[in-house]
């Protein structure tokens, strides 16, 4: 298992890594002390609040400030024609790019509203009750449209056009065809009609899934001063400081080093926090000012107007033959994007059939603008829709061929050499280890039985990403390590981060003082999305080491007077072909001073060699008949980590993954009325899971070294929340016997299946 | 939120002087788990705050032979923690310890629960079938109307203006009765009912035979519901009457007059009515069993 490959070093014996130390931010945390962006305070400091869309979808006929402006204690208004124009552009935004003509118009409406909530303009005042009532006192006059809602709806040939000059992207051209389909692309491997023919039982479904949203607890919030001197700070929430600064830059036309952006503690992100939506606004109320402005939105506003992920039709048909091998699988998956271009069916599309060895697939997918908000990624986006299919599908099959879930599984797998339909072969991957480990566990051994109770099993895929990073530590004299870092710390990353560094240089994790910076402080560093963050930013810190390690031994060599190459380093010592000389890391630590001063490593990466992760989840679930509701009884997430640097935060990354699905699953959605207006934007009606909602989650993980990463890491925080989705909606048809194909399986819905099933209303 | 005055008189009287038009429109603050959303949320805007937690009527949680009286500011946790609720009054056990999280139950009323008159409001159900009353005082002196009245529309009570509510008050339980409350929520807490419903029962002596029963419904029309087609169809049957109890599950699910929206749809929240009525006698009939 432990084989070396050019980047993994196949270490068998770790001091740190797969350790469980407490993590740096901890007692911070646990006391209250960690700042978040709501806790800031500054002398001088303005409150603002921005006026939002009243309907789905509106041409803004009249906007007037002006009795917002007289009111007292307010300091300045702004709407759009305060925002630089942008140019037709792209801007990678590290997890989904955009196009800042969309970036802009998404800050603040120009000329249209294209969802409830949408933002039109924006105030600054002394007080927050002050800024909100002259919000009140703006005067919008709107033509009313009438809003598109649903993918079909919006593929119409005669639906109403969000964005009036958008034209089909069609299989890589531009179809010039006015349209709300952004995009449409195909995946082809093999021959899809020759695989279906050669099939001997082909199921098809179509399945429909919920818009919904991320539910990380902090709302989004921004404070900015821009400086007499032009400067710019940014304090904000966000996932990637530095994707805020590129397009906080970008929409308020000024250079990078103009910015700077303080990443303050994140009470969760999800991938929902990487596009700016305050940023520009508090910005340019502090230039009218210039005064800092802090805005932060109530939950009302994250839910409507912050990015939900997609909603989504998937229709999926898959076929195997009598031996029960996988032959050819289709999907037409058409994924909602909100109200600009830019959403989740290509990485749904990289997913969907991808646990499986199938020699005819093809994947055509569609990205289609509806009347709500701009979607945005959701852990995994786009796989969790895509697996909710395919691997009901595969239940199906099992059932009618009478074989085991797992079984089947295993024997269809993707392995090392595998061919993904959207083109990658697999490196050493980790399916088949999980599958079995699933087959093996105590969990599925015990039998599950009684009315009304069904166990479901499925699989999911999330290939992760690499992108930039960056990592500089200090060695200090006392023989700790102090390390900065540009990666927004969200399930314990700071520690995992330290741990890789503590590794190559024979110190405790404790040793390792690390710190999430600005970005005036630390080399660029994408987002923390994708998985990437242990993965990435872990190796930054690896490379970072062996930096200090390589300066040390000159230092050790120029103390002993000996040739560099005489120096070896092992076990935190430093020592010499002559056994006198030998001396710790700490103690060499002390000496800085007199070999030539301080001493500090510094590394930046772009690492290729992604591993991409797979999870296997077994659900045990007990139905209500009479009412509809489902009670999850018991729950295991089996996923292959490659090599789980600090155990508990792979397991709680499982467990959180695990809990979100389900909630994916059972209750979350956004409820729109015809109207278009979001009805349930709180947390009391959109239902995310409570701690009585969920047994504990088992978790197993599996250790399938990546291939492409020293310590054969993979990204983890995204593929659990990809198969419950499936596995519930099996573990229901098992319980009841009917197939859910709408998310989420609420209980009116399970209830509507079951009348349906038995003939009665 | 707008700016507002505060007060906290000491007495119904000095209440009811601040009630008056001239004050404009005035919040009544018991536990404020609604108001202070919906002051804080924009939904309302108010002149003055009026504190009821002052006024000794206002949070008196007693019991003597006229039978339980309810503050209109006593919280949903003081209620459940009271050991005559606990054991004579289960079914407000179970109607106030499930609304909200605990932190909203040391705080949330049962008088605002009323006065905030939610169609799907927790409390009232139980209060109905155990044959409570509202205990309103006002410019012309006090009145009392039976519960199932209070409630007129979503949002609106019998209170009129000038008035408030001071006090819910339960009569004793009789002999070998028992009564049960449940509501069906998708989560398992921190929800609002999609539909909910409350049965009380008198048996005979021998704990055979039911001699009267009382439905009352909730979140599935304009008000709360008494069903009194639901209590007849129950009266003189046997405990075990299966077919009794279908007719008084057929007459919740008729009595329903639900609408649909993100909570739930029309034929669910009927289906739940006869589904929740079902239950909630069956939870009624084993209390005065174990009475």
């Amino acid at each position: 298992m432990a084989t070396k490959t050019e980047d993994y070093l196949g270490i068998t014996d770790y001091k740190v890594i797969g350790t469980r130390p407490i993590r740096h931010d901890g007692v911070d945390k646990v006391v209250g002390r960690a700042k978040y962006g709501a806790d800031i305070d500054m002398a001088g400091m303005l409150h603002g609040a921005v006026a939002r869309s009243p309907h789905a979808h509106a041409r803004i006929k009249s906007l007037d400030t002006r009795k917002a402006e007289a009111l007292p204690g307010v300091k300045a208004v702004i709407a759009v024609a305060d925002l630089p124009l942008q140019e037709d552009k792209i801007e990678e935004l590290g997890e989904g790019a955009a196009n800042l003509q969309h970036l802009r118009a998404n800050v603040l409406a120009d000329g249209k509203v294209l969802y409830h909530g949408h933002a039109i303009a924006a105030v600054a005042a002394t007080d927050v009750h002050t800024a909100q009532e002259a919000v009140d006192l703006i005067e919008i006059e709107y033509e009313v449209l009438q809003p598109v809602l649903t993918v079909r709806e919006a593929m119409q040939a005669d639906a109403p056009l969000l964005l009036e000059d958008l034209t089909t992207q069609s299989l890589g051209e531009d179809s010039e065809k006015k349209s709300n389909v952004c995009t449409h692309f195909r995946h082809e491997l093999g021959d899809i009609e020759k695989g279906f023919a050669e099939a001997d039982l082909v199921i098809e479904r179509e399945f429909f899934t919920a818009t919904v949203h991320q539910g990380y607890i902090e709302p989004q919030n921004a404070t900015a001063l821009w400086g007499a001197d032009g400067q710019i700070t940014v304090w904000c929430s966000t996932q990637g400081a530095f994707d805020v600064r590129a397009q906080t830059a970008q929409i308020l036309e000024v250079p990078v080093s103009q910015v700077k952006v303080v990443p303050m503690e994140i009470g969760g992100g999800f991938g929902g926090k990487i596009r700016i939506y305050l940023e520009p606004l508090a910005a340019i109320l502090s230039k009218k000012t210039g005064r800092p402005v802090k805005m932060v939105m109530s939950r009302t506003e994250v839910l409507q107007a912050t990015g939900p992920t997609a909603g989504s039709v998937i229709r999926c048909k898959m076929g195997v033959d009598k031996a029960g091998n996988l032959i050819a699988a289709q999907a037409d998956m058409r994924y909602e994007s909100g109200s600009f271009p830019g959403s989740w069916a290509a990485p749904g599309a990289m997913c969907i059939f991808a646990p499986y060895n199938i020699p005819h697939v093809l994947i055509d997918g569609y990205e289609v603008l509806v009347n709500k908000p701009w979607t945005m990624a959701y852990r995994a986006p786009g796989a969790t829709n895509a697996a909710f299919a395919s691997e009901t599908l595969i239940d199906e099959l099992c059932e009618q061929l009478g074989v085991d879930p797992l079984a089947f599984r295993l024997k269809n797998s993707a392995k090392e050499g595998t061919r993904r339909a959207d083109g990658p072969v697999y490196p050493r991957i980790g399916h088949e280890q999980c599958v079995e480990t699933a087959r093996d566990s105590e969990h599925y051994a015990t039998q599950f039985n009684g009315k009304n109770r069904g166990r479901g099993v499925a699989s999911g895929f999330w290939f992760n990403v690499g992108l930039k990073s960056s990592a500089a530590a200090s060695v200090n004299p006392d023989g700790t390590v102090s390390l900065v870092e540009g990666s927004t710390d969200i399930g314990g990353t700071r520690t995992s981060i330290a741990m890789q560094l503590a590794e190559v240089l024979g110190i405790g994790a404790e040793e390792v003082k690390p710190q999430v910076v600005d970005t005036d402080s630390v080399g660029e560093t994408d987002v923390t999305g994708g998985s990437r963050t242990t993965f990435a930013t872990g190796w930054a810190a690896y490379q970072c080491a062996l930096d200090i390690k390589a300066q040390m031994i000159e230092r050790a060599a120029k103390l002993w007077e000996i040739a560099v190459d005489d120096v070896v380093f092992e076990d935190g010592y430093f020592s010499s072909s002559d056994a006198s000389k030998t001396i710790s890391f700490k103690e060499l630590a002390g000496r800085l001073d007199e070999t030539g001063g301080p001493l500090m490593g510094r590394a930046t990466v772009n690492p290729p060699g992604v591993g991409g992760a797979f999870a296997v989840m077994i659900a045990d679930v007990e139905v209500d008949t009479d009412t509809g509701k489902v009670e999850i009884l018991r729950v295991s997430m089996i996923q292959d980590a490659g090599k789980a640097i600090h155990p508990s935060y792979v397991e709680g990354q499982m467990q959180g993954g695990t809990a979100q699905g389900i909630g994916w699953a059972l209750n979350e959605e956004y409820a729109y009325n015809a109207d278009g207006l979001l009805t349930n934007a709180s947390l009391l009606d959109y239902r995310m899971p409570t701690c009585l909602d969920l047994p504990m989650i088992e978790t197993h993980i599996v250790e399938v070294p990546n291939p492409g990463h020293p310590y054969g890491v993979r990204g983890v925080g995204e593929v659990p929340i990809v198969p419950p989705v499936a596995a519930v909606a099996n573990a229901i048809y098992d319980a009841i016997g009917v197939r859910l194909t709408i998310l989420p399986m609420s209980p009116g819905e399970i209830l509507k299946a079951l009348w349906t099933k038995n003939g009665t209303t | 939120m707008n700016a507002f005055d505060y007060a906290a008189p000491r007495s119904v009287d000095e209440a009811i002087s601040l009630l008056d038009a001239e004050n404009g429109d005035v919040g009544i603050l018991a536990g404020g788990t609604d108001l202070i959303a919906q002051l804080k949320e924009g939904g309302r805007k108010i002149d003055l705050l009026l504190d009821l937690k002052r006024i000794p009527e206002a949070t008196a949680l007693t019991f003597d032979e006229a039978g339980l009286h309810i503050g209109a500011a006593t919280s949903c946790a003081q209620i459940y923690t009271f050991d005559v609720v606990q054991s004579l009054y289960p079914a407000l056990v179970d109607c106030t310890s499930l609304i909200g999280s605990i932190q909203i139950q040391n705080r949330g009323s049962m008088g605002g629960n009323f006065c905030n008159a939610s169609p799907a409001a927790d409390t009232p159900p139980s209060v109905i079938v155990q044959g409570g009353a509202c205990r309103i005082v006002g410019p012309n002196g006090a009145r009392e109307v039976v519960a199932e009245d209070f409630f007129v529309g979503p949002g609106q009570s019998a209170l009129q203006p000038g008035e408030l509510l001071i006090a819910i008050r339960i009569p004793p339980p009789v002999a070998n009765s028992g009564a049960f409350f449940l509501r069906f929520i998708p989560r398992n807490e921190m929800d609002i009912a999609v539909a909910n419903a409350a049965a009380s029962v008198v048996l005979d002596a021998d704990k055979t035979t039911i001699l009267s029963a009382r439905i009352a419904i909730g979140a599935v029309a304009p008000t709360p519901l008494l069903v009194a087609d639901a209590g007849a169809a129950l009266a003189g049957k046997a405990v075990d009457d299966e077919d009794a109890l279908e007719a008084a599950c057929a007459a919740s699910r008729a009595a329903a007059n639900p609408i649909s929206d993100m909570r739930g749809t029309i034929e669910q929240r009927v289906h739940l009515s006869g589904v929740l009525t079902g239950r909630a006698i069956r939870g009624a009939i084993q209390r005065a069993k174990e009475s």
